[in-house]
């Protein structure tokens, strides 16, 4: 088990930068940070790290002032400093660059700029550094490519020369020779004497580009690390934590879906393609198999699933269900083939002001010829038994946005028992939810494989997996990088695949092991 | 949040009865109705009669049809201001085409517009998405326009009342208006419609998320047009209600029922923003407009103090309401 122990070998050498300790933030009673620290070092590139759900968002978005924090201290050259908003956070000298462009898009890029009140030469300088020789500064943002436009939103950052850039993600999205030239900043930025804050779920750009990383897990700053060969093992046991160790192997009914296996699969994926998002993606689904996917954030996870619920049409390849190939131009084509999606976010899911009754049962009048009166004893029943299923308290169910999170979660789930949907794509169900619900719907999807069902089950608990699926695949950029049978799909060997690590023995792996480009770097070898 | 559920305590007496209103929203409006007609018999001692009863109802009528159009359409988060045009439409082609034709084939010409402007709303709505209230306005303003164009090649054959719409329109049975033996089958069928069938609940399900409802596998736009069109029809049937009412065709006969059905349908607690409200509410909001409306003639004023006085109250009301049925 490792603590909150400090991993750094040296002590800190100079004053930091900023300093934040203690930052806590509940959302109700979700604690999304509980005891977050970050310290970063002038001239420092620095990496924030942790799994999905561990709380970087949330700290970036205290430190740049985006929302409040409940309790903590945030030291800025050793003043403490109270961050009430993004403006207040750009005159302390912290600018974030978000994932997310943020170009407002019916501007020029020159008025743009007059907003943010940023100076046009260094502006123009460093678009002109980052790879990017003609860009007309009365283009209008929005017929800018996105990876441009990240790209402008960093030169923006840059020409203000703030003391502590936070980069979220900066290269996602990025084609290689602009992800380089960006890299390449970002280290001259540290080299300067100025700070980077860097968020990147790839290990490579990591090792390549930071000084340390600190480590959350939980909402608890669990590590600080130097950047050396071979860290990212430890880092990868920091994110996890004590969750290796109380790794267990639920009783499940091994054997059973290889039993099916060998019949026609329910749901056949054949080089799926989702634009840039999700790449030639091949797997099977077989009737009574509960399948996990496991992927870091928008690693083409929800491409996946909105092709196969319909909701959007795949670019490439093809999806057969029962060995029949199929194309859904609606979700209703996806549930009339027996596939339903019960999408993470509940508000995507359920109609808030309505009963539970109506809730469950909309999927019945959605057809055409379903629009006439409606069969109350009979659908009651129906609903009925599905509550009971699901052991939904209904105590308010007059509407369902007063139901607890967990309830609601089961709302979603009781539609497609009573639908009797065959193959349900469950896109982190449990996200949110409490204990007990999570434990239930584990059960129920067990006892769903077992009525022959499918299960199609993303989650981003890893320890989740081997709780429900029989097997799962791992999707890193948009491909399939590995496929595991429940048994080798330990947490450890799950987030090595998830941040695009080779599988094997840890020690062989360098820090600079690249799963697609394979630079050859003599440190790499212990 | 839910805690009130389950947290018995002492509660005051103005919180049991703002909890007994926002249980039974029909209550309020009830009362407030009760209360109008009370300031009137106040007013004008002896107004209120078996006569002044039937003529409110008599009025309320077409307006509480139209302000049912309005309850469906915002339900899904729509409106239709088409309404208003199309009953007048279908009242003029009605008035003039009876002079020649024979009643069926007159009253198909009548809602033929109906139809097709219904079909019209719906589409653009519910397959290229034009925001309803636009879209609603452009074909109103297209109806109107085709009226005027058709009152110039009817302008020799002249108009005339069917007498069975005069009998419907204006007559009374033992006292009661015959407009009830369209209305009450009318409101029944709207009602259930709404309570009791799939149509009903995927028209709650799409204004109140529109996007579960396609994750439900609902077409959108399958929904919308039969919507807009059932709406157009509604608004038809008003119209030659309508005209046997007012007895006097003109190219803006319902044009003035437009906005009151939508604020009938906001008093009785149809939510503009979709997938809360019924139309129990509507028809009393209606009845309250119509009195208020009396009660303001009564008082004698100037035409410009009475509006603004209508205004003020309408204004007033739904705000009242909405404070006291949302407990939140």
């Amino acid at each position: 088990m490792i603590g909150n122990a400090r991993l750094t070998t040296n002590p800190l050498p100079e004053n930091p930068l900023l300093d934040a300790t203690g930052v806590a933030k509940n959302y109700g009673a979700v604690a999304a940070l509980r005891n977050a620290s970050l310290s970063v070092l002038p001239g420092e590139v620095h990496a924030l790290m942790g799994a999905n759900g561990a709380g970087k968002s949330t700290l970036v978005k205290i430190l740049t002032g985006a929302i409040h924090a409940d309790a903590g201290r945030v030291l800025i050259r050793g003043e403490t400093r109270d961050i009430r908003s993004p403006a207040a956070a750009r005159r302390a000298g912290l600018l974030p660059v978000y994932q997310e462009p943020s170009l407002i898009p019916d501007l020029d890029v020159l008025s743009n700029l007059r907003l943010t009140g940023t100076p046009v030469e260094p502006f123009r300088a460093w678009v002109r550094e980052l790879g990017i020789p003609d860009l007309d500064l009365r283009d209008t943002a929005r017929d800018i490519p996105l990876a441009v436009l990240r790209v402008l939103d960093l030169a923006r950052a840059l020409a203000v020369e703030p003391d502590v850039l936070l980069l979220d993600e900066m290269t996602a999205a990025l084609p290689a020779n602009l992800a380089e030239k960006v890299l390449e900043v970002v280290r001259r930025q540290g080299d300067s004497g100025r700070s980077v804050i860097f968020i990147s779920h790839r290990f490579v750009e990591i090792s390549a580009l930071c000084d340390r990383a600190t480590v959350l897990r939980d909402g608890e700053t669990v590590g600080v690390v130097d950047i050396v060969p071979g860290v990212e093992e430890k880092i990868v046991e920091l994110m996890l934590g004590a969750r290796i160790v109380k790794t267990q192997m639920t009783a499940r009914p091994a054997g059973q879906a290889a039993s099916t296996a060998t019949s026609r699969p329910r749901l056949g994926v054949r080089n799926l393609c989702v634009g840039t998002k999700l790449q030639d993606v091949s797997f099977d689904l077989a009737n009574g198999e509960v399948v996990g996917v496991v992927a870091l954030e928008g690693q083409g996870q929800d491409e996946l699933f909105a092709a196969l619920a319909g909701s959007i049409r795949p670019s490439g390849g093809s999806i057969e269900v029962d060995g029949q190939p199929v194309k859904f131009t609606h979700p209703s084509d996806a549930i009339r083939a027996g596939i339903a999606y019960v999408p993470g976010d509940r508000t995507e899911a359920l109609a808030m002001q309505r009963s539970v009754h109506e809730n469950i049962a909309l999927p019945f009048s959605a057809a055409l010829r379903k629009w006439g009166p409606i069969r109350v004893h009979k659908e009651r029943t129906v609903v009925a038994s599905a509550i009971a299923r699901l052991q939904i308290d209904t105590r308010a169910q007059g509407e369902v946005q007063r139901l607890s999170g967990g309830n609601q979660q089961k709302v979603t789930i009781a539609r497609w028992i009573a639908a009797n949907a065959r193959t349900i794509l469950c896109f982190d169900a449990t996200r949110g939810i409490d204990v007990g619900t999570k434990q239930e719907i584990y059960k129920l999807l067990r006892e769903l494989a077992g009525l022959d069902k499918s299960v199609l089950f993303y989650t981003s608990e890893l320890e989740e997996v081997q709780r429900v699926c029989d097997r799962v695949i791992v999707i890193f950029g948009g491909h399939v990088v590995d496929i595991f049978p429940v048994e080798e799909a330990d947490e450890p060997a799950l987030m090595r695949a998830a941040y695009g690590l080779p599988r094997g023995v840890t020690a062989d792996v360098g820090i600079l092991a690249d799963p697609t480009s394979k630079p050859s770097t003599p440190e790499a070898v212990p | 949040m839910t805690s009130s559920a389950t947290m018995p305590q002492p509660v005051s007496f103005g919180r049991r009865v703002k909890r007994f209103m926002a249980d039974r929203p029909l209550v309020p409006l009830i009362i407030l109705l009760v209360i109008l007609v009370v300031i009137l018999q106040i007013l004008r001692p002896g107004i209120v009669n078996e006569r002044w009863l039937a003529n409110t109802v008599k009025f309320a009528i077409p307006l509480a049809i139209l302000a049912g159009c309005q309850t469906m359409t915002m339900l899904t988060g729509g409106i239709d201001l088409s309404v208003g045009t199309v009953a007048t439409m279908s009242a003029f082609i009605m008035a003039t085409q009876i002079v020649n034709q024979d009643p069926a084939v007159a009253f198909l010409l009548a809602m033929m517009p109906a139809v097709l402007i219904g079909l019209i709303n719906g589409i653009g709505v519910g397959v290229f998405r034009v925001h309803p209230l636009i879209m609603t306005l452009g074909t109103s303003l297209i109806g109107t326009g085709c009226l005027q164009v058709y009152q110039r090649t009817v302008i020799a054959s002249g108009a005339k009342i069917p007498d069975f719409l005069n009998w419907l329109g204006t007559g009374l049975t033992y006292g009661f208006p015959n407009a009830l033996l369209l209305f009450v089958p009318l409101a029944v069928l709207i009602v259930f419609t709404l309570r009791r069938t799939g149509f009903g609940r995927l028209l709650y399900a799409v204004g109140d998320n529109e996007r579960a409802a396609r994750l439900s596998g609902v077409r959108y736009w399958q929904v919308i047009t039969a919507l807009y069109v059932i709406s157009s029809l509604l608004a038809g049937i008003t119209g030659l209600l309508y005209i046997g009412l007012i007895k006097a065709p003109s190219l803006s006969l319902a044009e003035p029922l437009v906005l009151p059905s939508v604020a009938a349908a906001v008093i009785g607690g149809t939510s503009i923003f979709g997938g809360r409200g019924g139309y129990t509410g509507t028809i009393i909001g209606a009845l309250i407009l119509t009195v208020l409306t009396t009660l303001l003639t009564i008082l004698q004023m100037p035409e410009g103090a009475r509006r603004i006085l209508f205004g003020l109250i309408v204004l007033f009301v739904t705000a009242a309401y909405l404070r006291i049925v949302e407990e939140r």
